[in-house]
């Protein structure tokens, strides 16, 4: 029987480009292996249903998941400008260039208020598929209006944090967003309007050093990546091996730096739960 | 259920009543005479031990291991709008100290309080109710934000004292507890503390200071815990219950001293016997009291609160 399958002709080289693949999009596989259907990954909020996996996704995909239906996008036509002329292996001309082609985003962050579980909401969310989710000029001037906007109409703000860190094209230009975003926050909080800070994979470098851990309440998405210098940084430079576990969700929880740990399913009801305990109003259900 | 050793009484008479009650369901023997005679001795045993306790039994029973512990009574309070929150954003989140939003009614507040476990493995991951700085730095953050959004702080005590570790003194568990004391002096939201167990020395009190401070009828609440006292006055762990009575740190005592404002009764027999009752006066109270306070002014809430231990202590000349 198995001769059916033995190899008669032998050195067989199939170069990678003409090997039969399924098309792209259909199925997702986790980093565990698990194997999912792409319609089914998304109904399920993203999230494999086997080994709970929190996929990357977008500003679309989480507008989607925490916004009732419709909401109003804000400063979308904001765009970078290459102050520096920045030039690395690739012209950052080029690189924003190239990434807003792919993307169809303009920069790493989107900006909307709308309604969650019927109440208004600011969110800025960042995109990481846009240059490593990098903060530059744009993404601090995006956010500092969005929290004017939550300040001046008394919205709480969340921000869902995911990002490589400042962006090095923008030099120092970055690193003053860390500066900017914060001085918006105290403004905000002297406000006593909420700020709810959802960390999500990955949350590195200077939005961690800012925006990112000045929430009211800082929670995060499980299994993401959280600190200020990336793993491979710190290890280089201690030359010790890394705990288990080092940087992620749990651990930075266990150090005291989140609030709690959501799955990405009850997000939006526990972010409208603490909302509305914050604010002394009743507890809103989400069939409502 | 557990009996500690001058329950025992009562517990003979519980299984004489039981035994008596199977013979009249077995047996044609008429034993209606008998199980009242045993209840009316049940009665009056209760109400003889526990109408008599003494200060040293009074520590035992707010060791109780059936006791409701913290979260049992935010958890009864508040129900699914309970949303706990981690973290003192330094180094750690305290198993010992938890804390976290919730409703009592369309009221909300904001609860801290140290947590015990209820077998080996959770005391242990509670490490017994004893937090470190972080958990009392967990608390203050969380007491600040609920100032900062005019949310009424509600702080459940039940802790044998501060964690006195080696990391707990690097990490300034002095510093952290005098903090909390001043910090919550000033606090300008309502702030109700309540004794629910043992309320031990600086530990209780890093978390304790309040517009109101109301003792459960069966905790003790003093500057060091009985037994520790006798080893350092007595030089000896035996003179425990002399030391319980000595330091006057029974409810009863508190409040005649003028150091708590108000006692919880518990039911018959403790806190444990009856949680439902339990929990039911202890929402009362906290919404009692709250009414109250809710309505004076942050201002006026402060002064009261600074008058109230400024006039602590007693002295000639």
């Amino acid at each position: 029987m198995s001769a059916w399958f033995r190899r008669k002709e032998k050195g067989i080289q199939t170069a990678t480009e003409e090997k039969k693949d399924t098309p792209k999009g259909l199925w997702y596989k986790s980093p565990t292996g698990k194997i999912v259907e792409s319609e089914e990954l998304a109904n399920n909020f993203y999230v494999s249903p086997e080994d709970d996996y929190h996929v990357r996704i977008g500003s679309k995909e989480y507008f989607e998941i925490l916004f009732d239906d419709k909401f109003k996008e804000l400063d979308a036509e904001l765009s970078p400008q290459d102050p520096l002329q920045f030039e690395d292996t690739k012209k950052y001309v080029d690189r924003i260039e190239a990434a807003q082609r792919k993307t169809g985003l303009n920069d790493a962050v989107r900006t909307a208020v709308g309604k969650s579980m019927g109440k208004d909401l600011v969110i800025a969310c960042m995109d990481f598929s846009f240059i490593g989710g990098s903060m530059g000029s744009v993404v601090g001037e995006k956010i500092a209006r969005a929290i004017d906007v939550a300040k001046k109409k008394k919205i709480p703000f969340l921000l869902i944090s995911k990002s490589g860190g400042a962006r090095m094209m923008e030099a120092a230009l970055s690193l003053m967003q860390m500066a900017k975003t914060s001085a918006k926050l105290a403004q905000l909080a002297e406000a006593r309007i909420p700020y709810i800070s959802l960390c999500t994979d990955p949350t590195t470098g200077g939005t961690t050093a800012s925006y990112a851990m000045l929430g009211d309440i800082n929670i995060a998405e499980p299994g993401a990546l959280i600190g200020f210098a990336g793993p491979r940084v710190v290890k280089d430079t201690t030359g010790q091996e890394l705990p288990e576990g080092f940087q992620t969700s749990e651990f930075v929880l266990e150090h005291g730096f989140l609030d709690f740990i959501s799955h990405r399913s009850d997000l939006k009801k526990k972010i409208n739960l603490y909302i509305d305990l914050i604010s002394n109003n009743p507890v809103r259900n989400e069939e409502e | 259920m557990e009996y500690l050793d001058f329950e025992l009484p009562i517990k003979e008479l519980e299984e004489q009543l039981q035994k008596c009650r199977v013979i009249g369901e077995e047996s044609d023997v008429d034993v209606t005479e008998t199980c009242l005679q045993i209840e009316k001795k049940l009665a009056e045993t209760r109400s003889e031990i526990y109408g008599n306790l003494s200060a040293w039994q009074r520590v035992q029973m707010s060791r109780h291991p059936n006791r409701p512990y913290t979260l049992d009574y935010i958890r009864a309070l508040c129900g699914d709008s309970f949303l706990e929150l981690h973290g003192d954003r330094t180094v750690k989140d305290d198993k010992a100290m938890i804390g976290g939003l919730g409703k009592i009614g369309d009221q909300t507040f904001m609860f801290v309080g140290q947590q015990k476990g209820f077998n080996t493995k959770t005391r242990q991951y509670r490490n017994f109710g004893m937090a470190n700085p972080e958990g009392y730095r967990k608390a203050l953050r969380l007491m600040k934000s609920a100032e900062k959004f005019g949310i009424p702080v509600v702080s459940f005590v039940d802790t044998p004292g501060a964690y006195p570790g080696i990391e707990a003194e690097e990490r300034g568990q002095g510093e952290a507890i005098a903090r909390n004391i001043l910090e919550m002096t000033r606090l300008k939201v309502p702030v109700i503390v309540l004794i629910i167990g043992e309320g031990a020395s600086g530990g209780a009190l890093g978390i304790g200071v309040g517009d109101k401070v109301l003792m459960l009828e069966n905790t003790w609440y003093s500057v060091i815990s009985p037994e520790s006292c006798s080893s350092i006055l007595w030089r000896s762990w035996e003179y425990k219950e002399q030391a319980a009575s000595a330091l006057k740190l029974t409810a009863e005592d508190m409040k005649g001293l003028g150091l708590v404002d108000e006692i919880i009764k518990e039911p018959a027999g403790g806190a444990h016997t009856d949680r439902e009752e339990t929990f039911a006066s202890v929402q009362a109270k906290i919404l009692e009291h709250f009414e109250a306070l809710d309505k004076l002014s942050p201002k006026e809430l402060v002064k009261q609160r600074m008058e109230k231990y400024s006039q602590m202590g007693v002295y000639s000349g």
